[in-house]
This record gives structure tokens, C-alpha cells and sequence, in this order.
């Protein structure tokens, strides 16, 4: 009989001893593929009830953060604003704006250019949703989406701004995946409170917000995380790039020149 | 029928995973600050340990001796990856504050140790009815601990005010050293002296003695 058999081969591996080289890798093999298989299920039919979480958590850390910054639950009026003229794009629907989705969207956003990419974004969205909140004709108060990388994530969060655009009136992360006890501390209240009354931008418009390295001296500083150095730069870098041109720097000139109405 | 009910019941206080074999202290101290995290942390950890020592057992007689330890481990793994995301799915709020802990029941050692002691040498009824014993004797331990800290710490039970705490206008108050680590290693002390005044076979022969000083003492 000439040609290899397909069943004598099947036999002759079943065959083998179970600690034969080639029965110990088939069966590693069967094993990572197997478990391979249950996680990626477990993962992709489970993910659009984690997504739901998330929002609802999401939503819950603007409104406790509001309330924080302004005492009491004040409306505020989403709009979209347009990163590049820093005008309000009133043709957009804020609610459905999915702003990590637009980012990915080559039609929907740009390239950002290495040297102004502190942030470590590599896009981002051409439009953004921020929620102001009027006072009369003047703005009294607005959150800012920013995010930007950390030490091993990327983190996500709301910055509040007083109506001037430069005092800070609150901070919060509500999505990240650094060390828990060390970078995970950003999400911690206690962290958090440091934030209210600091400064972005000294007189002459440099922006001079930082999270530091010990103690914090001066009104532009903020007292960084123990052990957790790269997730303080990666927070200064955000606001930063996010405060900066290529964010929402266009949007707050124009805010505070009163150009923002309701 | 007696020698199989024995299986799950020899765990759970004769053979206590954590008051006997002293394993698994970690996340019995971390978790346990509020009774309804150490609910959860139970849960997770009692289905792990069964779904692992059945699979294990399953697979027993396929398994090369020289990767068995690695190929436990990817079950075990894999398993609290599912159950990690289940919790992140259905009970978002509790698994925020396990945080790391329901990943690191793979670094448990009672997962692996039933699945080596056990599962490797016995058929699956009985592998499966031994890790849920287990389970259940790791959870017994956790749900004394949870309550007496919750109670004592914070004068709660799952959320719910049971003792009236001085800052609600009540009488008692609080003992926040009752949510601190240390406290769970004085509770789990206290246990463990319990149990073995109570089943005396279970104290250990001392490893070694010390020699009485000959000079000066009575003969």
C-alpha cells in the first residue's frame, strides 16, 4: 500500500503515550484554543451591557461634579462646538455625538501633528460636546470632555471651567485603567477636591497648569499622586493639549472675547 | 452515598480551607469590609473553584504531567476572566469595589490547590462536589468575617442600618478600626482559635519545643 494513510496517522497519534511531544502540544494547543474561545465569547456578548454601565457612570460623575462645582444641580445646555473656528456647530445633535467613535472615524476627524500631540491621541474628532451653563447672556459655567494618555491607559474625564475660562471649578475621571492604589487614585474624590479654584493660564495667557511632583506651590499647581508620576504628566499633558490650539483653545477665546451666546 | 455527601461536607468545617489549611487570607481580608462584597467575592470564587476542579478532573487522564500546572492555570484563568466580566456586566457597582480582587482568585490557592490535590485524582462527581464544599467553606469564613466588620465598623448590614450610629442620632458608635485590614486578621485569629478549641484535632503538633533550662529550676 503506497501514500500515507489519513486514518493510520489518526491511530498512530492516538497511540502515542499522553506524555509524548507531540500529544503534549496538541493538547496545549486544544487548551489555549478552547479557553481562547470561551473568553472572546464572554467579552463580545457581554460588552454593550458593560458599555451601558459605564454611561450611566459617566453621566453620574458630570452631574456629582456639577453639583459639587456650582452647589446645587444647575441646567446646562449641551451644544457641539467646532475644535477648529471654536465656534458652536448648532447644526449637531450633542446627544447622539459619539465622541470616541468620531475620533476613530477618519471622516470625522484629523491627524494631530506630532509636535502638538502631547497628549499621545494621534486623532482626534473635529467636533466636541460641551455643556454650558448661561447666566443671562454670559456664560457661568462649562465642561469640557478631555482625555489623553496616562501610564498604561487612557483617561477619561470632564473638566468644569468657571465662566472666565481660566479657574477651574472641578476635575473628574470617570474611565481609566491605571495600577489600582497608585494612578487609579485620579478617580478618588479626595484627589478630585484639590482640583476647585486652581488656575490654567498665568496673565499673560501661558498655560501654567500642572500636576507636580511633592507639593504644590501657586495657584497654577496641583499636588501630584505618590508613585504615580507618568499618570500626573499624562493629567498634565491632557489638559494641556486639550486647553491648548489644537483643543478647545479657539472655543475659550472666543468665550472670552463674549463672542459664546446661548 | 455517605462517603459522597462526605466530599462536600469534609470542607467545609473539618477541612475549612481557610481556618485549616490557611489559604486564601488575602482577598479574605480585602474583601471583606462590607458583607455584600464578600457575598460577591464567595459567589465568584465557588464557581470558579467548582467549574475548575470538574474541568480539570474532566481532562485528567489527557493531561501530560509536564504541563499540567500550566494548563490548570489557563482554566482557572479563564474562568475568572468570565466571571470578572459577568460582574462588570450585571453587578457593575460591587465589582468596582472587589476591583482587583476577582482577577486575582487565579493567584488563590485553594483554585489550584484542590485542582492538584484533588481533581487530578478523582472523578469528576466527586472533584465537582469538592470544590463547591470548599467554596462553601471559604464563603462561610468570608460571611462571619463581612458581618461582624460591617456591623461593628459601620453598624450596617448589607447597607441596611442595623445599630443606630452616633452621627444618625443613635447610640452607637462606629469602630473604624473594623474596616482596616488588621482587623480581619484579629477576627480570622479569634476564629481559628475557636474552631480548634472546639475540634481539638485540628491543632497542630508543634514543630519543634523549647528546651526547658536545666540549672536552677526544680528537678
Amino acid at each position: 500500500m503506497a501514500g500515507p494513510d489519513p486514518m493510520s496517522w489518526w491511530q498512530r497519534f492516538r497511540a502515542l503515550p499522553k506524555d509524548s511531544t507531540p500529544k503534549t502540544l496538541a493538547f496545549a494547543l486544544a487548551v489555549a484554543l478552547g479557553a481562547a474561545i470561551v473568553v472572546s465569547i464572554a467579552t463580545v456578548t457581554l460588552r454593550p451591557l458593560q458599555k451601558v454601565n459605564l454611561e450611566r457612570e459617566r453621566q453620574a460623575r458630570i452631574v456629582a461634579m456639577v453639583s459639587r462645582a456650582i452647589g446645587g444641580t444647575g441646567t446646562l445646555t449641551a451644544y457641539m462646538v467646532d475644535l477648529e473656528t471654536g465656534r458652536l456647530a448648532r447644526d449637531m445633535d450633542p446627544v447622539t455625538f459619539d465622541a470616541e467613535a468620531a475620533a476613530k472615524n477618519p471622516e470625522t476627524s484629523i491627524a494631530i501633528p506630532q509636535a502638538a500631540d502631547i497628549a499621545g491621541l494621534g486623532r482626534r474628532a473635529k467636533h466636541a460636546a460641551v455643556f454650558v451653563r448661561f447666566e443671562g447672556e454670559k456664560p457661568a459655567l462649562l465642561v469640557l470632555p478631555v482625555y489623553g494618555q496616562g501610564y498604561q491607559s487612557t483617561l477619561w474625564g470632564y473638566l468644569a471651567l468657571k465662566g472666565d475660562g481660566n479657574t477651574v471649578a472641578g476635575l473628574s475621571f470617570y474611565k481609566q485603567g491605571e495600577t489600582p492604589g497608585l494612578g487609579a487614585r485620579i478617580m478618588e474624590p479626595a484627589w478630585q477636591a484639590l482640583w476647585p479654584g486652581k488656575r490654567l493660564a498665568d496673565e499673560t495667557g501661558t498655560l501654567r497648569v500642572q500636576v507636580t511632583k511633592g507639593s504644590a506651590k501657586g495657584p497654577h499647581e496641583v499636588d501630584g499622586i505618590t508613585g504615580a508620576t507618568r499618570t500626573n504628566n499624562g493629567v498634565t499633558s491632557l489638559l494641556r493639549f486639550w486647553l491648548g490650539d489644537f483643543g478647545f483653545g479657539p472655543f475659550l477665546k472666543r468665550l472670552k472675547s463674549g463672542e459664546i451666546r446661548p | 452515598m455517605k462517603r459522597t455527601l462526605g466530599t462536600l461536607t469534609h470542607p467545609v468545617i473539618g477541612d475549612n480551607p481557610i481556618t485549616v489549611q490557611i489559604l486564601g487570607i488575602c482577598s479574605a481580608l480585602a474583601v471583606t469590609t462590607s458583607l455584600a462584597t464578600a457575598l460577591v467575592m464567595c459567589a465568584a470564587l465557588t464557581a470558579v473553584l467548582t467549574v475548575s476542579c470538574g474541568l480539570i478532573s474532566t481532562l485528567r487522564h489527557q493531561m501530560p504531567q509536564s504541563i499540567r500546572l500550566i494548563v490548570q492555570i489557563t482554566i482557572i484563568a479563564s474562568l475568572v476572566i468570565v466571571v470578572d466580566e459577568i460582574l462588570k456586566a450585571y453587578a457593575f457597582e460591587i465589582s468596582k469595589r472587589l476591583s482587583v480582587f476577582v482577577g486575582l482568585i487565579i493567584t488563590n490557592c485553594i483554585v489550584l490547590g484542590r485542582a492538584e490535590a484533588f481533581a487530578m485524582r478523582n472523578p469528576v462527581g466527586a472533584s465537582l462536589l469538592d470544590g463547591l464544599g470548599n467554596g462553601i467553606g471559604y464563603s462561610l469564613i468570608l460571611i462571619v468575617i463581612g458581618t461582624i466588620r460591617e456591623l461593628l465598623g459601620a453598624g450596617t448590614l448589607l447597607g441596611y442600618s442595623v445599630l443606630a450610629t452616633v452621627a444618625e442620632g443613635g447610640w452607637f458608635t462606629p469602630l473604624k478600626l473594623m474596616l482596616l485590614a488588621p482587623s480581619a486578621f484579629f477576627l480570622l485569629g479569634f476564629l481559628v482559635w475557636a474552631v480548634r478549641s472546639w475540634r481539638r484535632d485540628q491543632v497542630e503538633q508543634p514543630e519543634f519545643r523549647i528546651r526547658r533550662p536545666a540549672a536552677g529550676g526544680r528537678p
